[in-house]
Order: C-alpha cells, then structure tokens, then sequence
C-alpha cells in the first residue's frame, strides 16, 4: 500500500514499494495520460511534476514519490482553464501523434515555471524528450510564442 | 467509432437495426413506407451517403477510412469530403468506420491501409465524390421540399439557398428527407481553381485531446475486467519457445496465467501489466534458437558485397543502351561502394493491442495503419467468421510502417482465446519492441560512373545487393521473382522514377534475403537509392570538376519536374551566393510516392566529427497540397526520422539477435539537433502525390554531400555514430 498525492488527490493504492511510478499512475491511479516510452528515463513520454520537478516517472519508484507533490498532464490545467503550455500547443497545432506529448507539455510547463523566458540554448539543454514524430520546430516556436507572450 | 471518446463508448457506436445484413453488422436500417434504405448513425442521425452523416444540430459527421497516426490526413481527408460538401468547416467532425462494418457493407469505404504515403493521394476522388454526392442529395431534398427546380438552388456553409425567392435552409433540417433519396449516379467536382478548403491550412481536428491526456491510444484502452500481458517471443528470428518453468513464478504477486503463445513466444497475464513484465522477467525460458543464431551483422555484410559481384545473379529494374560497354571503354571510370543498415521504426508507443474473445465474438482494440489488415488477423488467429469479428481503431502512438503489420494483433487474440470472456491488452516492452521489429531493409550499393573524353558522363551502373521487403511480405508482388520496389527512385517510370538522363544506364538488384524480417519503414526503399544516388552523383560531380548543382541540372533537361524542385531548394539556399563563414552546403534529389522533393542543408564541422545543421531547406511538387500547415509539419518531421536515422540508426545482429535494445542503444535525435527547416512547396498541378514520405530520402544525402563539402571526406556508410561522428 502507498499513499501517492496526485493533482492535488490522495490516491491509496495497492502497490509494492518499487513499483516505477508511471506504472501506479497508469494502472493503479487510472491516468493514462502520462505515458510508457522506454522505462529507462531516455525518452521522457512518462514525464511529470514532483514538487514542481520534471521528473521521469519510470525511473521514480513509489516509495521515493510518497510524500511529494506529484502533476500528471491531467492535473497541469482543467478543460475550462487551460495552462498556458496546453493554450500554445493547441493554437500552434504542436502535436502530431501526439503520444510523446503529454511528457513534452510537462517538461516545457516545468522548464517555463523555472525561466519564463528562454533562450534556444535554455530550450536544448532543458528539453531532451524523444519526438519520432518530430515535432521539435513547432515546440520551439510554441515556446517562444509564450515567452514573448 | 468517435475517434475522441473511450473504446468502451467505442463499441457498438452504431445502432445495431437489422439482422438482415448479418449479426456482426452494427448498422440501422429504416426502412419506411418501402421507399429507399435509410442508413443511421448511433444517434440516429442519417447517413447522406456513406461518408457523411448530418446531425439535426447540423454537426456534420465525416467517416475516415484511413488510419490518422500522426501525419495529419484525417483532417486533410475531412477537407476533401467538406470542399465538395460545401458544409460548415467549424461544424464538422469525424469517425472511424470500423473493419467489420466496412466488409459487411461490401466494403462501400474502400482501402483501410495507411502505408505509402497513400492515405490522401489512393483516396482523394472517392472521397471527394463522396462529399458531392452528399451535396447534391440535401440540395434535392431543399427543392423537393420547396417544390421549386433543384437548378435554382445552391449550398455553401452548410446553408442551402433558392436564389429567385431568397428562402434558405440548413443541411441538419432536410437530412432526413435528403437520406431517403436515392443518390444520384454520378457528380461533377470541382475544378481545382474553385476550391476554397483545399489548400488551406486549417488547424488539425485531433489535438486537444493530446495536450490534456485524454486521447486514448492502444496502451489506454480500459475494458471492465481487462488483464493485462507481457510477451517473449524467441530473440532470434526463426527460432522456437522450447520450454519455461511456469513454477517458478506461480506464487507472484497478480499472476493470472502463462500462456504460450504460437510456436515461438510465451506471455505472462496478470492484473497488472507491471507484475506481467515482472513475472515474465522472472520466468526461466529455453529457446530453440536454431541456424539462425549463427548469423551476424559480419556474416550478412559478406554476402551481400558477394552480391556486388557483376558474376552473381541480379535483375534489371532499369536500362538503357549498353552501359557495361560503355564503361570498358571509357575515358574515366569512377566507382564507390556504399552501405545501409537495418533499423528499428521505434514508434514512440510500442506495439499492443487489446483483445476479447467469446465462443462467438472476438473485438480487438488496437492502433493500426491498416484496419482491414487486423481485421484478416482476428478471423485468422480466432478461427471465427467476419461476421464474429471487429477491430475498434484507436489511436497509435506513431506508425511508420510498422503498424501495417499484423503481428502484435494475432498475439493478442491468441492470449485473450487462452481467457474466453475475459479482455486481455498484451502491451510490448520497449526491448521487445527492439527485438522484434521489422527492420528496414539492409542493403549495399556499388555505382561505377564513367566519362567521355569531354567529361561527360556516357554511363552508369547501379548495383543493389541486400534485402527485398515484398519477398518477406508481399511474395505475390514480386514480377518472375523481382521485386519492383526495390528501385523506389531509380525506377525507370512511375511514382519513384531516376530523375536523370544517362545515354547508358543499368540498374539491377542482387537480391540477398537475410532471416532478419524486413518491413515498410517510413519512406522505404527511397531512403538508401537516394543516398547511393544522390551521394554519388557528387562523386561524379567532383570527378568532372564540376558543381554539385550544375552538374546535375545537365542530365535533368528531361525530367523538368524533378528539376523544379531542385532549383527551387538551390534559389532559397543562395546556393550561388557564398555560405557563411565556416558553413558548407549540400543538394539532394529524388521522387517517391508520387511526388518530387528536394533538399538542401548548411552545416558546419568542428574537429571532423562533430557537424551542427544549422539550416535545412526542403522543396516538395505533390501535385495538389491539401493542407499546407500539415505538409510543412511532415517535411519538417522527415528530416527528424532521416537525420535520426543517418546519425543514430543502425541494428547489429548477433548470434541471429538485434543488439540494440532501447533508446539508450538506439537513439533519436532530440530538440538541440534539429535544424531550422525552411520548406518550399511547389504544387504543380495535375496529379496527386504523397508527403509523408518522400522527404526522407533527401534529408541524409543532403547532410552527407555538406559533410564532403567541409571536410573533403565521403562518408559511405550509416549511421554516422558508428563512425565516431556525432552531432555538435
């Protein structure tokens, strides 16, 4: 058993304490949306806020998450207010099949909560998620458009 | 059917009605007062046509056969059907027919695969004319209603005007009517100059819900009582499960079963895919491993430079006057012999798929570039009929051709017939996704070039060695056992044809089939023809003294198309006009799937070894752009998935295994190596071709002549990794 904080929800969920989180968000919490991409932190489709960190949550077993404040992509925004992130992605039509960008919305949310402004350089070095779509030159541009917005 | 809600809502999504066309068919018929069918939506809305359903609140509703994974041609198809339709662009939405509605309704929307950048170009007239025929019929109903001839009344918006009286209506309130007609036998579309949807880069239709978490992909779907299960199959290809100790793992937490799965692999259920994997992780298994296990990435590069060998058996793909002659008595001969490895697709969301199986039912929910291609696979690992059977389409987290196959589907039917009942997803590790693609073929090259006296070039000789796809997975495809794909930009006609005169040419294939499956990968058989090309054509340009661009404008005078887009990516880069200091340019050209593309890339080199692409700039002739925002997308997107494959992208083989296991062992480029990517469209007109694809071929060719450009050296091979060059 573990107690996980999740969007601001206590979740009691029956799980061993070396569970990878993604994995009691996934199946034991029941939020899909943060996905599996490789299990071995390298891709970053399984990325989320703990405590306001960008973290791989394959990487990251229960036991180290119990007591910490943990964002998945359902809990950055609300269908009625949108974060910022989620605005540019949908007004620059950023995705394409989209199952890396959970992961890739997380990581620009933490990186812009840290540096509002970014430089190209910031944006390199911060974002290191796996895109086999590719969409790397509409992330860039999104990112630029909420830094000057 | 609604691409957006949970497959649970999924099934079923059309209203079962009938029982005249077959249990397994969830369609409504209504058939009043005998006049003709009318088809229903779950709703209850009609269907104006097949492809079109219009719903009171004049939402309109467009089926998409095709699968969307990504490359946007959901959206570009819906724009094809609305241009005709003449409907509201903001009301409308759409919906995946599924595989067994399709075959029970005598397969009315046509091909379900989404491979060869295909998805609009193989369906843009029947979809068009679906749209159309739409129009005319709620057109008709209008005027049928105000009793006033159908000639003087139109439709734009949705909105259907008599234009003497100035009495409008709208689609949602004559569907009814409009669904009872008999539609008519032929319409007229559109001349191109009229569109006013076709063309415009209207905003995808799918992407809210890949921002918030909700879009549900093929590892999401939840069904009530679902486990969930891992699999091994046998390492080496053509090897065999020989036995596993299931008691070993009997007393694991969540462990509902171990079920061999075929001949070769074996599969853990639990509740949980994590205790699955964990279990499977823990279970001793013994493979047969077979010959196979004997080969390696040494033992297959041998026999294919055999194949070189102008001794062994080749076939001809393309031909022209005497080029072995020609060469023997030449002035100047140039020869160079390059290589291509396998690679895995790595689509971001490994393969799965989600089965239930009764005694007379079998669903499966799954992504999948080819609905029909599922579908076959439920009938056949199943043993039910098509009437029993459907494939709920979700979703895939990429495609690139390796969800055109059917493998991971048949698994999960095989698992979910251990369970009767019980709805069993079969997810794949990233390492299994690793050791069980289909790998893009393998293959080497050696061009030999020769001149006159005057340096012109007289003749060349393309010799391919390596890897056939059809043989593998289309043997039916092969003409007196050649495989026409193989000269996929070196063809002598059709949709991938050389864009070069050379007075005497010879193109042939050895054909050399390792045990590592091949596969359709993103841009296929044109990826390694257009670097052994186009990389030797700079070869040849540099043999004559002359440049790369000039060089080959003179042998293009008869492939004006194949041209334009060279020129057009050579004006935009300035390649006339000095590069900046330090930056070296590179030309690349080919055709594939119908269209022609060209690419141009500037790059610096620091230490030899360490090249930044600081500009990209990318021409492409389809024909016709449907959407031009989304073009620019899968352009920009293809130099992604090449230049990750130049770089990073190569499977080894040992002991008959791939050696590469996850992302740490095969990378993908990530945000701080891609370039800026300027893209030219050229649409000329008259013939519709594709763009997911064709880019690709460009993108590594144009990288890899920059290289030369900078440092004097060719680089013969991929990946560049394996050559200790890297990305700055």
């Amino acid at each position: 058993m573990a107690n996980l904080t999740i969007n601001g929800k206590t979740f009691t969920l029956d799980v061993e304490p070396d569970t990878p989180l993604l994995w009691a968000i996934r199946e034991n919490a029941g939020l899909t949306g943060t996905k599996y991409g490789c299990g071995i932190a390298q891709c970053g489709a399984c990325t989320v806020h703990i405590d306001g960190i960008a973290s791989r949550s394959c990487g990251v077993s229960v036991s180290e998450a119990e007591g910490k404040k943990i964002t998945t992509i359902e809990g950055l925004g609300s269908r009625d207010a949108l974060h910022k992130v989620q605005e540019a992605w949908i007004a620059q039509d950023v995705p394409q099949c989209g199952y890396c960008q959970s992961g890739m919305i997380m990581a620009v949310a933490a990186l812009l909560s840290e540096k509002p402004k970014p430089t190209d350089a910031d944006i390199d070095e911060a974002i290191t998620n796996i895109c086999r779509c590719g969409t790397f030159q509409q992330v860039r541009e999104a990112i630029h458009t909420i830094a000057s917005a | 059917m609604n691409k957006h809600v949970s497959p649970k809502m999924n099934r079923r999504a059309f209203v079962i009605g009938s029982a005249t066309l077959g249990a397994g068919l969830a369609i409504g018929l209504d058939i009043p007062f005998g006049g003709p069918a009318v088809v229903r939506a779950a709703d209850g809305s009609p269907e104006i046509g097949a492809w079109v359903v219009v719903r009171p609140d004049d939402t309109v509703v467009i089926r998409i056969a095709r699968s969307e994974m990504g490359q946007g041609s959901l959206t570009g198809l819906a724009q094809l059907v609305a241009e005709e339709l003449e409907c509201d662009w903001t009301k409308v939405t759409t919906e995946y027919p599924t595989p067994g509605q399709s075959v029970a309704r005598k397969r009315v929307w046509g091909d379900f695969s989404t491979g060869g950048s295909r998805g609009i170009r193989s369906s843009q007239d029947y979809v068009r004319k679906g749209g159309a025929t739409a129009r005319v019929m709620l057109i008709q109903a209008a005027a049928d209603a105000w009793k006033v001839p159908v000639s003087e009344c139109t439709a734009a918006n949705s909105v259907i005007t008599h234009t003497p009286s100035g009495r409008t209506t709208t689609y949602g309130k004559v569907a009814e009517a409009a669904a009872k007609l008999t539609p008519p036998a032929e319409v007229k579309l559109k001349d191109p100059k009229d569109w006013k949807l076709i063309g415009k880069g209207v905003k995808r239709l799918d992407t809210v819900d890949k921002t918030n978490g909700a879009m549900i992909y093929g590892v999401d779907v939840k069904l009530p009582g679902m486990l969930n299960a891992a699999i091994k199959d046998c390492p080496v290809f053509g090897g065999k499960l020989k036995s596993f100790d299931d008691t070993k793992i009997a007393g694991m937490k969540g462990v509902k079963k171990v079920v061999k799965v075929g001949d070769t692999a074996v599969a853990v259920v639990a509740d949980t895919w994590w205790h699955a994997k964990t279990a499977l992780d823990a279970l001793p298994i013994v493979w047969d491993e077979g010959d196979n296990a004997k080969v390696s990435s040494e033992s297959i590069a041998k026999w294919l430079a055999e194949g070189l060998n102008n001794e062994q058996p080749a076939y001809v793909g393309n031909k022209n006057g005497d080029a072995k002659a020609a060469i023997a008595s030449a002035a100047k001969r140039v020869e160079a012999v390059y290589s291509y490895p396998y690679q895995n697709h790595a689509t971001m969301e490994p393969m799965n798929a989600t089965a239930l199986y009764t005694a007379d039912k079998c669903e499966v929910w799954c992504g999948t570039q080819n609905g029909e291609a599922a579908f076959a696979a439920v009938l056949e690992a199943s043993g039910l009929p098509a009437d029993k059977c459907d494939v709920h389409k979700v979703m895939p987290g990429g495609g690139f051709g390796r969800r055109g196959q059917t493998d991971y589907v048949r698994q999960a039917v095989i698992i979910a017939k251990e369970m009767p009942g019980t709805p069993v997803k079969l997810i794949w590790s990233r390492e299994e996704d690793m050791a069980h693609g289909r790998y893009h073929p393998i293959t080497q090259c050696k061009m030999t070039g020769a001149f006159d006296a005057d340096n012109n070039l007289v003749a060349l000789h393309y010799r391919l060695s390596g890897q056939s796809i059809l043989f593998s997975l289309r043997p039916e495809a092969l003409q007196n056992g050649m495989d026409p794909a193989a000269f996929q930009g070196v063809a002598q006609s059709g949709e991938a044809a050389f864009g070069y005169s050379v007075p005497n040419l010879l193109v042939e294939h050895a054909m050399r089939n390792p045990h590592v499956p091949p596969g359709f990968w993103r841009g296929v058989n044109v990826n390694h023809n257009a670097i052994y090309m186009e990389c030797f054509m700079d070869e040849l340009a540099q043999a004559a003294g002359q440049d790369p661009l000039e060089f080959r404008r003179k042998l293009m005078g008869n492939h004006p198309k194949h041209l334009a887009v060279l020129n057009a990516v050579a004006e935009k880069i300035g390649w006339t006009t000095p590069a900046p200091k330090g930056v070296y340019r590179g030309i690349a050209q080919v055709m594939g799937y119908g269209s022609y593309v060209a690419g141009a890339a500037e790059i610096s080199v620091t230490d030899g070894n360490k090249i930044k692409v600081h500009r990209i700039v990318a021409s492409t002739d389809p024909g016709y752009v449907v959407n031009p925002a989304q073009v620019e997308r899968q352009i920009a997107g293809s130099f992604v998935y090449g230049l990750s494959a130049l770089f990073y992208g190569g499977c080894t083989v040992k002991g008959g295994k791939i050696e590469q296991t996850n992302f740490d062992t095969y990378n993908s480029m990530r945000i701080n190596e891609m370039p800026k990517v300027e893209s030219v469209m050229v649409p000329s007109g008259g013939f519709w071709g594709g763009v997911g694809e064709p880019t690709i071929g460009v993108a590594a060719p144009a990288v890899l002549n920059a290289y030369f450009a900078a440092t004097g050296k060719r680089i013969r091979s991929v990946p560049l990794k394996d050559q200790n060059i890297t990305f700055a």
